[in-house]
């Protein structure tokens, strides 16, 4: 069990919560969502009890696996992630699958309430042809290799050739950019996977292009983001200045943040035209939108993109990107699509959206379904920063909290909450991770990272990582 | 004259009279008071008034030359989610609102803090990142609130900015 070293207070303290009168919330999903989910509730009744449920053995969830390893100091909310975890009324449960483990509906019936919170794992397809052509990923997945998530560990991209191609101009699109460019010096102090760092010791990729298919004035990635690809070493910026032609009459209206970014993009312009030649190159391509990869002579790898032209229709944020007709084929040996992550059903029993791919609800509270919550991608759909999540968690949080207060969630009912659900689980030869268990693999990754230089290590395998746990 | 000495002219000084006893302590306090701020090399102690996201406000003495993040984290304010990245300019939760006369004396922001405030939720024309601004004396008094919290996700503040 989780919670302290000592394993008596820790049965005492469990049972005198778990049978004790205060409400009991279970959160599905052991990322931000769910653990800014956690804090608002622990902090505002002190007789809550929450506990969360993780698939994997490992909690953070994206800040895990989708925060670039080059960013270390986004990953600092794991700190107070970590705090809520270790509280006294809060149980971390990993390596529990609700959906096959355990049913949503047996959660329902041992908790007050159960708040879904378990984000976007699967990616929205360009539904091109050749989308299944070697050489094609899903940004999702390829973020998910170099950060070391299990499922993507036998990815093995192969970056021998020149010209990457990225679809998508979002801070993931940027990202991945910024991994295949930067250089290995830099990289091998992170916490990016060791086969991901042998990958790139070894590429040859030298141009990376991110393409989108509306313009400069509705480009989705931060400012910070581009600077960052700007000051890349060795690296020169490679736009179209076509493409910011109509741009400098709109700028003087345009709020703050938008007419920054923009600003910076047109320097680069200006700046790079008639340079001298850097030994790699990044760039924006504006108005297009995938037709066709393009496979080789073997008729098995991608060899090159059939992109349709676009236009703009309307301006500003809501500008819509319209087919002229004309297409355009860029060649390159590799093609990631970055057009969004996507949210997947859990069980029959929650209602889901397939056209927005979310759990629909009322500002938190899941329609049609009394009990029943959501924070985070699975509620907004998958936008947006780790900030935006926590206020999201927190809307939902309150939301909770008020249908507690008005009886809506009726609390005179005692509930069995993690005591029936871990009893289930023993039946059907599940064991969870406890807090304490993942702060043994915790331990043991950064003890692996630090004999090379790196803050961490991480485990790749599911089965080393329970190996570690319950040692 | 020496901090020392002018405690000991004063406390030579006979009073006959209970009002002027207690005067004669409110003057020594006063000047202990003053003697600390201009002789401490940790600076004077700083009024400040913070407003979060319910609108409740409290008011606390911070340490000049602590970052408005710090004394919000030393102070245990109740504001939900402040400083996710604990000062690293990683994100816009230490999002701060000045009051005008405020904002316009305090040291313009670098590009790094502009990028993350763009981000803000409820940015607004006032708006600074607690964790880049420093308390000074001449804050002292000085009123720094959050975004109000919305009670309607439906109106959701629209940036000012």
């Amino acid at each position: 069990m989780c919670g302290g070293d000592d394993e008596i207070p820790t049965l005492t303290r469990r049972l005198s919560s778990a049978s004790g009168p205060g409400p009991k919330v279970c959160i599905v999903g052991g990322g931000p969502a769910g653990f800014y989910t956690a804090q608002h509730l622990l902090k505002a009744r002190d007789d809550m009890v929450v506990d969360v449920y993780e698939r994997l053995p490992v909690p953070f969830g994206l800040v895990r696996f989708g925060v670039a390893p080059d960013h270390p100091e986004v990953k600092n909310v794991i700190n107070t992630f970590t705090q809520t975890a270790q509280h006294e009324r809060c149980y971390f449960y990993g390596n529990v699958n609700v959906g096959t483990d355990v049913s949503v509906e047996e959660l329902r019936k041992a908790y007050h309430a159960v708040v879904l919170s378990y984000g976007a794992e699967a990616n929205r397809s360009m539904r091109v042809s050749g989308e299944g052509l070697a050489g094609v990923f899903s940004a999702r997945d390829f973020v998910g290799w170099y950060n070391g998530l299990p499922s993507n560990k036998e990815l093995q991209p192969h970056l021998n050739c020149e010209t990457v191609v990225i679809l998508g101009q979002g801070n993931v699109a940027l990202d991945v950019a910024r991994i295949l460019l930067s250089p290995l010096d830099l990289l091998k102090k992170t916490d990016i996977t060791q086969h991901a760092l042998d990958t790139l010791a070894a590429s040859r990729v030298r141009r990376v292009l991110i393409v989108g298919r509306r313009g400069p004035l509705q480009i989705a990635c931060t400012i910070k983001e581009v600077r960052e690809m700007i000051n890349l070493p060795d690296t020169a910026a490679d736009m179209l200045p076509a493409d910011f032609e109509s741009i400098s009459e709109a700028l003087k209206d345009l709020p703050r943040p938008r007419k920054r970014l923009t600003e910076l993009m047109m320097k680069t312009v200006k700046t790079e035209s008639g340079q001298h030649k850097a030994n790699k190159s990044w760039g924006f391509r504006f108005l297009r939108s995938p037709l066709e990869v393009l496979p080789g002579p073997d008729g098995k790898r991608v060899a090159g993109i059939r992109l349709a032209v676009n236009k703009l229709e309307g301006s500003g944020e809501d500008a819509k990107a319209v087919p002229t007709g004309q297409t355009e084929d860029l060649e390159c040996g590799m093609v990631i699509s970055s057009i969004g992550y996507k949210s997947l059903p859990i069980d029959p029993c929650v209602p889901f959206d397939p056209r927005s791919a979310i759990v629909p609800n009322n500002m938190g509270r899941v329609k049609d379904t009394a009990g029943l919550y959501c924070s985070g991608w699975v509620k907004r759909g998958p936008t947006g920063v780790i900030a935006t999540t926590m206020n999201d968690s927190f809307d939902t949080a309150r939301m909770l909290l008020k249908d507690m207060d008005s009886g809506m969630l009726n609390l005179s009912v005692n509930k069995p909450g993690g005591q029936e659900i871990t009893a289930l689980l023993k039946e059907r030869g599940v064991r969870a991770v406890s807090f304490p268990e993942w702060e043994k693999i915790n331990l043991e990754e950064v003890r692996r990272g630090t004999a090379v230089g790196k803050p961490r290590e991480k485990f790749l395998d599911v089965k080393d990582m329970l190996a570690v746990a319950w040692s | 004259m020496g901090y020392s000495e002018a405690v000991s002219q004063l406390s030579s000084l006979t009073v006959n009279q209970t009002g002027s006893r207690a005067l004669l302590f409110y003057v020594v306090c006063v000047c202990v008071c003053v003697c600390v701020c201009v002789f401490s090399s940790s600076g004077c102690k700083v009024l400040l008034h913070f407003v979060n996201q319910s609108g409740m406000k409290t008011s606390v003495s911070a340490m000049e030359g602590e970052s408005l993040l710090e004394v919000v984290i030393n102070k245990n304010l109740q504001i939900d989610g402040f400083g996710a990245c604990e000062g690293t300019l990683a994100c816009s939760t230490c999002h701060l609102i000045f009051e005008d006369g405020v904002y316009e004396k305090m040291e313009p922001m670098a590009d790094e803090e502009m990028d993350m405030l763009d981000l803000a939720y409820g940015l607004t024309k006032l708006s600074r990142l607690g964790c880049q601004v420093t308390v000074e004396r001449w804050m002292d008094g000085m009123t720094v609130r959050v975004p109000q919290e919305v009670k309607d996700r439906r109106e959701k503040p629209e940036a000012e900015i």
